[in-house]
Parts: structure tokens; sequence; C-alpha cells
């Protein structure tokens, strides 16, 4: 019979019509500002600087070692690299970026300069309410604004910062010891040869 | 008391006309009955667009807008304002004053015809005696804006969505012509008030609407179907066709004559649901006589509203068709269809009155629908595509 098909699609509309005032399960939609669904682990958009302990400025873990900027593909990374050296988290003198500023306008959230990084200081954020009235000025970040403390770097991406955290610490670990085993040896060598150079104790400490 | 609220608004004018001079009287008397149309059809309009779109957005598991004040029911200024506020672009090839021209047209044409649809008892701008005949004669101006429109564009997408429409608006109009004829037949009048007062009296409890008759309500589906097409919606929304040709004759408008042609269009399908109220469902008249009470532009308006709301679940549900499909249906079925119904309503008035006439013509146009159908669905069959000239 002509219009049976009609008639059916016509009773389907209608089940959805009124079932969506009476079934909330039916709305799919997620009205955004109000309501927000939990980002996933992996969410990823924007670089950001991570760094240690609470001062931004002492505690970054970047050396401005310009591997990140020559490996950007989009070139989006900008760094000036410091004339003097200044002592990183663990007190070991280091070269840091005077400036480090980063285009999002021109970031295409490869993570490759994330890849790259051998000292874990530069990480994808999640970020993404960016939106901003000034296009040039206001979508390039300055290090101010990428430096975020290694607790929320925990924060959002749990798994990945526990593992880089797990990382450094046997590294500095490892560091630690091997400075203590030279120390040791130097310490016994002294011992051997009567008179040690009192500088040497300096050095140990 | 019922009287009086039923006649408000023709004894405001009254009363007001009272304090008019005499050589004014005319002209004030026009723009009295005028106006309340031009300021009600395009405040329904705008409630229109706003419930289409929750209408659907609620068919197809969504919330519609909801943004813009309670409800989303202002959505409607905020649409008005932006198309106000935006670059009105002319294609520099464009025929400036033809371009110009056609919303005006299709405005122009869409407000014509409500001049003799009755909204109420004694509510009607001109009885005029030849009202339905002016009806389809104004309503055709809109095939010439649609036209203007394409043609002035200079644009491929324009053109051929006009001529798509101007083929699916002449080949569906005379179905819808066709049907309407059997009202006409049954009324021995074309005027539209006339023909409403025919259907306003009842038998007991039941009206006489000509949609409670075979022939009325095959009329009935073939004037909706005929109107859907003529005011190019869903499923007959191919001169428009978002997803092939973007907009069709319309696509260079931009900003107020865009919302023109959507005024336009949106207008013109209130006055074909208005004229099929008018003809079929008894106008401004009551379903039933204890209801009479309640005044007779209310129940114009709800069966305004419930047909409009019939389209918008019809847009909801159907896909486009295809234009061979378009074109069969309406040469192959619905023009026959309404050509038996003239004669079935022919045969009904000239039988006897009683359960022998509705069996007859019911089994005319029953049988007649059954095997138009079945000569729609033969020519289905599957079958490698020779290309004569392609090759």
């Amino acid at each position: 019979m002509l219009g049976q098909g009609i008639l059916k699609g016509l009773i389907e509309t209608a089940r959805n019509f009124f079932g969506s005032y009476v079934n909330k399960d039916r709305l799919t939609t997620v009205q955004f500002p109000e309501e927000r669904l939990p980002q996933i682990e992996a969410t990823r958009d924007f670089p950001l600087l991570v760094y240690d302990g609470t001062d931004w400025q002492q505690g970054l873990r970047c050396v401005a070692c310009l591997i990140c900027e020559k490996a950007c593909p989009p070139q989006c990374i900008f760094i000036e690299k410091s004339t003097d050296k200044k002592p990183d988290a663990t007190g070991k003198p280091q070269f840091y970026p005077a400036r480090f500023d980063i285009d999002i306008s021109v970031c295409m959230s490869c993570q490759i300069c994330v890849e790259v990084c051998p000292f874990d200081a530069i990480k994808m954020d999640v970020e993404f309410e960016l939106s901003t009235t000034d296009r040039f000025g206001g979508l390039l970040l300055d290090k101010q604004q990428l430096a975020k403390s290694n607790e929320y770097y925990n924060r959002i991406h749990p798994t990945e910062a526990g593992a880089v955290d797990a990382a450094l610490a046997d590294e500095r670990a490892k560091a630690e010891a091997k400075l203590r085993q030279a120390a040791e040896a130097k310490a016994a060598a002294a011992a051997a040869t009567p008179p040690p150079p009192p500088a040497e104790k300096t050095v140990i400490q | 008391m019922p009287q009086i609220i039923d006649q408000i608004f023709v004894l405001l004018k009254h009363w007001l006309m009272g304090y008019i001079p005499a050589l004014l009287q005319p002209v004030v008397s026009a723009i009295l009955s005028v106006v309340p149309v031009l300021i009600a059809f395009p405040l329904l309009f705008a409630i229109t667009t706003v419930l289409e779109r929750k209408g659907l957005g609620r068919m197809q598991n969504r919330y519609g807008p909801n943004r813009v004040g309670p409800f989303g029911f202002l959505q409607p200024m905020a649409d008005g304002i932006k198309s106000l506020t935006k670059e009105d672009i002319i294609p520099r090839t464009a025929d400036h004053l033809v371009h110009l021209l056609a919303p005006v047209v299709i405005v122009i044409a869409s407000f014509l015809v409500y001049a003799v649809l009755p909204i109420g008892r004694n509510m009607v701008i001109v009885n005029l005696n030849a009202g339905v005949l002016f009806f389809f004669a104004v309503g055709s101006m809109v095939e010439l804006s649609v036209f203007m429109a394409g043609w002035s564009s200079r644009s491929k997408y324009s053109l051929l969505g006009a001529m798509r429409a101007i083929a699916q608006m002449i080949s569906y109009e005379i179905p819808l012509v066709l049907a309407s004829i059997v009202v006409i037949m049954a009324a021995g009048s074309l005027s539209t008030v006339t023909i409403v007062n025919l259907q306003a009296t009842y038998t007991g409890i039941w009206p006489h609407w000509y949609v409670f008759t075979p022939w009325g309500l095959t009329g009935f589906v073939i004037f909706m179907i005929a109107a859907t097409a003529e005011s190019n919606r869903c499923p007959f929304d191919l001169p428009e066709g978002e997803s092939e040709i973007i907009a069709g004759y319309y696509i260079e408008y931009s900003g107020f004559k865009f919302a023109l042609f959507f005024l336009g269009e949106y207008l013109g399908m209130f006055a074909t649901s208005a004229m099929a109220i008018t003809l079929f469902l008894g106008g401004w008249a009551a379903p039933f006589s204890f209801l009479t009470w309640i005044p007779s532009y209310v129940w114009f308006f709800t069966k305004l509203l419930a047909l409009i709301a019939v389209f918008i679940w019809i847009r909801g549900t159907l896909p486009r068709l295809r234009m061979d499909q378009l074109m069969n249906f309406a040469w192959k079925f619905m023009l026959p269809l309404s050509l038996i119904n003239i004669f079935a309503a022919g045969v009904w008035h000239y039988m006897p009155a009683g359960i022998s006439r509705w069996f007859v013509v019911t089994l005319i146009v029953a049988l007649a629908c059954i095997l138009l159908s079945r000569g729609l669905r033969r020519n289905k069959w599957f079958h490698v595509r020779t290309y004569r000239f392609a090759s």
C-alpha cells in the first residue's frame, strides 16, 4: 500500500518528539558552558613548561637547549638563550631561557617538542578556552603564561607525570650515587696519600 | 456575550469608523482591515520559525534553540537583527533591478492572497465572488518571483534551482487547483466566504465540513501534498536543496533580502494552509456545535497552527525526493487521482443521499488510489543502465 513507509516514519518522529520531553536519556546533547564532559587523560592541545617547586622562575626545567625550537614543524617556538647560568631545581648551574614564546595560533599540537625534550621540561596542556580579543598578542604566550607547576602537570596527566617523576627521581638518585662514589674514591685516594689538599673537601660537599 | 467576543474586532472597526469623516472612510476602512493581517501573519512567521526549529530538534532528539530569551523564544529577534545588520551582497554581473525586485514580489504576492481568506466570522478583507480564483491567480506570482531571483542572479546554482522550482510549481499547481474544484462543485460558489458559511452548519453535533466526505478527504490530502510542493517544503524542497545546490534560487541573496524570501515562503505556506482550512476544514467554524461559543478566529488560528505542525512533522520525517520521482508523482498519481476525484464528487452529487453513495464514492476513490499507486510501483525494476549518448 502506498504511504506505509511514510506512516512508519511519522510514528517514529512522533515518538522521538514526545519521548524527548519524557525521557532525558534520549537527549545526548551536553549543554557546554553549564555542563562539561570529563576530559580523557590523553587530551592535549598546546605546550606548557613544567617547573619544580614553588617559584616558576627558579624551578623551570628548561635549559634553553633549543632542540624543541629546531624540531618544531610550524616553527611556533621562539627561545632566547641566557648568557649567564643559574642553578636549577637540583642546584646544578644551567643556562635558562631568557625568553620562551609559543605562538599558539601557529602551533599545530603535534607534540614533537615534547618528544624531543631531553629534560622533560615541555609537556602538553589541556586548557582549551583560550579565545581572546587580540589575535596577535593574545595568542602569543610568553614564559610566564607557559610555566605550569609540576603539581598541575600531575593533575592533568597523572599517569604520564608519575612516570616522568619516577624517571627523574631515578636519574637524580643515580647522579647522586655516582657523585658519592666519586667522592668516596677521592676520599680513599686522599687517605692513601697523606697530605690531602684542603680544597678537595669543599668540592665533596 | 460570546457573540460580542466573536465579533469584537468587527465592532471595534465599526466604532472607529464612526469618528472618520465620510471622505476618508474607504481608505481608512481598507487600512484598518489590512494592517492587522500585516502584523499578525509576520508575527506568526516569527513564532513558527522558532517552534519549527525546536520541534525539528526534538524529532531528532536534540534541544532546539534555547539560548536567547526564555526557552529560546526570542531567537527570531536575534535572527532579525542579524539579517538586518548583514552586508547586502549583489553579484557584479547580476541584473540589479530584477535582483532587487524578486524578494519584494514574493512578499507582495504572499500578502495579496490574504485578502480573500476569512480569518473569522465577518472577518475578511474583501469578499470577492471569485475569491478562490483570485487566490490561485495571485499565488502563481510566486513562480514569477522565483524565476526572477534565479535568472537575475547570474549564477548556475540559482538558475538550476529556479528551473527546478518552476518545473515543480507548475506541475503541482494543477493537482492543487483540481483538488479544490470538488469544493467549488459542491458549494456552487467561488467565494471563500460562501464556502465557509456552507460548512458552518451542523447536523446534530457534527459539522458539514467537506473533509468528512470521501471526495473531500481525497481532495484535502491531494491539496496538502500539492501545497507542500507549492511552498517548496520538505520532502519537495528540491528547488532549495541545501545539500546539492545550497539554497537554489536565492543563493546569491544575503541579509534582509534573504530574510524577505524566507518570509515570503512561510507566508505562502500559511496562505495555502489557510486555503486548505477554508475549503475543506470549515474555515473558522467550530468542529462541534457545542463548541461554537469559542470565538471563530481562535478556531481559525488553532486549525492553522495544527496544519503548520503537520508541515513541520512531515519535514522532520521525510527525505528529499528525486526529480523524476517528483514529476512521476505529480503527473502519474496526483493528476489522475484528482481528475477521478472530480468524477467521484459528481457521482456523489447525483446519487440520492444515504449509505449507498458513501459506498460507491469511497469505492471509486479507493480503487483509483490503489491502482494508481500500483502503477507508480511498476516502473521500479532494476536493470543495467545504458547510456545512449555518452558511450
